[in-house]
C-alpha cells in the first residue's frame, strides 16, 4: 500500500486533499497517526499570541501616517482652466441623465442630438487636454521632474475622466470606455506620484503610455468624437 | 452613510485623504496582527503597519476596484515584511544555526505520543519555541505559512503574493510545516 506523502498530509490538514487521498487517510492507520501528530502541532500554534491593539489603534496609526502622506497641493490660478473638462463632463452627464428619463417623462425641450453633441465635444476636449499631459510625459527625458510637473494636471483630469468613462459605459460605447479606462489608469498613476518621484517612477509611466499605445488611441478617439459631435 | 472599502478606495484614489483615513482606521488592527506574525516583534510590526499604509497610498492607482481592499493591503504588508526580513537575513541565519542545534532528533520525538496541545499551550513551551521556529523558516516559507495558517489564504493567493508558481507556493507551505514540526518537537518530547 502506498502511503500519503508528507506534502499530501499537509494538504490534508488545510482541506486540500483529493477524495482518493482522504479515503486512504481514513483507512490507513500509519498515515492517520502521522496526520494526527502533525495536526496536534499545527493546532497548538494556531493561537499564536499577538499583542492586542485597542479599538483606538486605527486612529493612532492615522496620526502617524498622515504627516507622511504626499501633501495635497493648493489650487493655483493657472490651473483653473483644468476644471473646464470636469464641469463640461458634469454637464454632459446631466444631459445624458435627461436622455434616460425622457423615455418616461417629457424633458425640457432640449433635443437629444444637442445632448449627444455636448457629450461628444466634452469628451474630445477632455482627451485633448489629457493628450497634452501624456505627450509631456511620453516625450520627456524620463526625469522625475516631468512627473511632478504633470501630477497636478493629472489630478484635475482624473475626476472628469471617470465621469466620462462611466457615461460611455452606460451608453454601451465600449470602444470609448476602453480608451478612457486605459487613460484613467495612467492618470491615476501620475496623480498619485510621490513628492519625490524617482526616474524609475517616470520610466514606469512612460512604459504604461507606450505599452497601450495610449497617446495614439487618445488622439484618434478625440478626433473621432469631435467629428461626430460636429456632424450632429 | 458609511463608505464600503471599495467606495473609500475610489475616493482615496481621487485624493480624498479622509477616505483613506477610513481605510486606515478600519484595517490597522488586522494588519498589525499579520505584521506581528510576520516579524514576531511588536516594534517591527508597528513600523510595518505604517509603511504598508504609506505604500498603499502611493500605489492606490494600481488598486483594482474588483479586488478586496483588505487582501490587497495584506499583500502589501507581506511584501513590506519580506523586505524587512531579507534586510535582516544575516542576523537570522546566525539564529537559525543555534535553533537547528536545539531541534535535535525530531524524527524520534514526533513519532511518539504526547500530551494535548492545550496542556502544551498552558506550559507555554510551544509559544516559547514558536518564534525561533518561525525564524528558522526562509522568508517565503514564513510568509506562505502565515498566509495559509493564520490568514486562511489559498495556494493561488499565496502564489500571487509571493510572485511564484502555485507548485512553489504549495511547496513553501509544506517546507514550513515540516520545519516547524522539527523545531517544535522538543516541546512534545519534553512534555511527555
Amino acid at each position: 500500500m502506498k502511503h500519503l506523502s508528507e506534502e499530501e498530509l499537509v494538504e490534508a490538514y488545510y482541506g486540500g486533499l483529493p477524495e482518493e487521498g482522504a479515503r486512504h487517510l481514513a483507512e490507513c492507520e500509519a498515515c492517520r497517526v502521522f496526520f494526527e501528530r502533525q495536526s496536534e502541532v499545527l493546532d497548538a500554534i494556531r493561537e499564536y499570541p499577538v499583542p492586542e491593539r485597542g479599538p483606538g489603534y486605527g486612529g493612532e496609526v492615522w496620526t502617524r501616517v498622515l504627516p507622511q502622506l504626499p501633501a495635497q497641493r493648493k489650487q493655483r490660478w493657472w490651473q483653473v482652466w483644468m476644471l473646464v473638462p470636469a464641469v463640461a463632463a458634469l454637464l454632459a452627464l446631466a444631459f445624458v441623465a435627461g436622455r434616460w428619463t425622457e423615455r418616461t417623462t417629457a424633458v425640457a425641450g432640449i433635443p437629444e442630438k444637442a445632448r449627444e453633441r455636448v457629450l461628444l465635444l466634452s469628451l474630445s476636449e477632455h482627451l485633448e487636454r489629457s493628450q497634452i499631459v501624456l505627450a509631456e510625459l511620453a516625450n520627456g527625458t524620463a526625469g522625475s521632474s516631468d512627473l511632478l510637473e504633470e501630477r497636478d494636471r493629472a489630478r484635475e483630469l482624473v475626476g472628469a475622466n471617470r465621469l466620462l468613462r462611466q457615461t460611455a459605459e452606460r451608453l454601451g460605447d465600449t470602444k470609448d470606455a476602453a480608451v478612457l479606462e486605459d487613460l484613467e489608469h495612467v492618470l491615476l498613476e501620475v496623480a498619485n506620484a510621490p513628492d519625490t518621484p524617482t526616474s524609475e517612477d517616470a520610466t514606469r509611466v512612460q512604459r504604461s503610455i507606450a505599452e497601450n499605445e495610449l497617446l495614439f488611441k487618445v488622439r484618434i478617439t478625440s478626433t473621432d468624437a469631435r467629428e461626430r459631435g460636429l456632424r450632429l | 452613510m458609511e463608505w464600503t472599502d471599495a467606495e473609500a478606495a475610489r475616493e482615496a484614489q481621487l485624493g480624498n485623504q479622509q477616505a483613506f483615513r477610513v481605510l486606515v482606521e478600519r484595517h490597522s488592527r488586522a494588519l498589525f496582527r499579520l505584521a506581528y506574525r510576520m516579524t514576531g516583534n511588536e516594534h517591527d510590526a508597528e513600523d510595518l503597519v505604517q509603511e504598508s499604509f504609506l505604500r498603499a497610498y502611493k500605489q492606490l492607482a494600481k488598486f483594482n476596484e474588483r479586488a478586496a481592499f483588505g487582501t490587497w493591503l495584506h499583500r502589501i504588508c507581506v511584501n513590506c515584511s519580506l523586505d524587512m526580513i531579507r534586510a535582516r537575513k544575516t542576523r537570522r541565519e546566525i539564529q537559525n544555526k543555534v535553533e537547528d542545534e536545539r531541534a535535535g532528533n525530531w524524527l524520534e520525538q514526533v513519532a511518539a505520543p504526547g500530551p494535548s496541545p492545550e496542556r502544551l499551550m498552558q506550559s507555554s513551551q510551544v509559544t516559547e519555541l514558536l518564534e525561533p521556529a518561525l525564524n528558522n523558516l526562509s522568508e517565503n516559507e514564513r510568509a506562505a505559512f502565515i498566509l495559509r495558517h493564520y490568514e486562511g489564504s489559498n495556494i493561488e493567493e499565496i502564489a500571487q503574493v509571493l510572485g511564484v508558481e502555485t507548485s512553489a507556493a504549495k511547496h513553501s507551505v509544506y517546507r514550513a510545516v515540516h520545519k516547524l514540526r522539527r523545531s517544535l518537537a522538543p516541546a512534545w518530547g519534553a512534555a511527555r
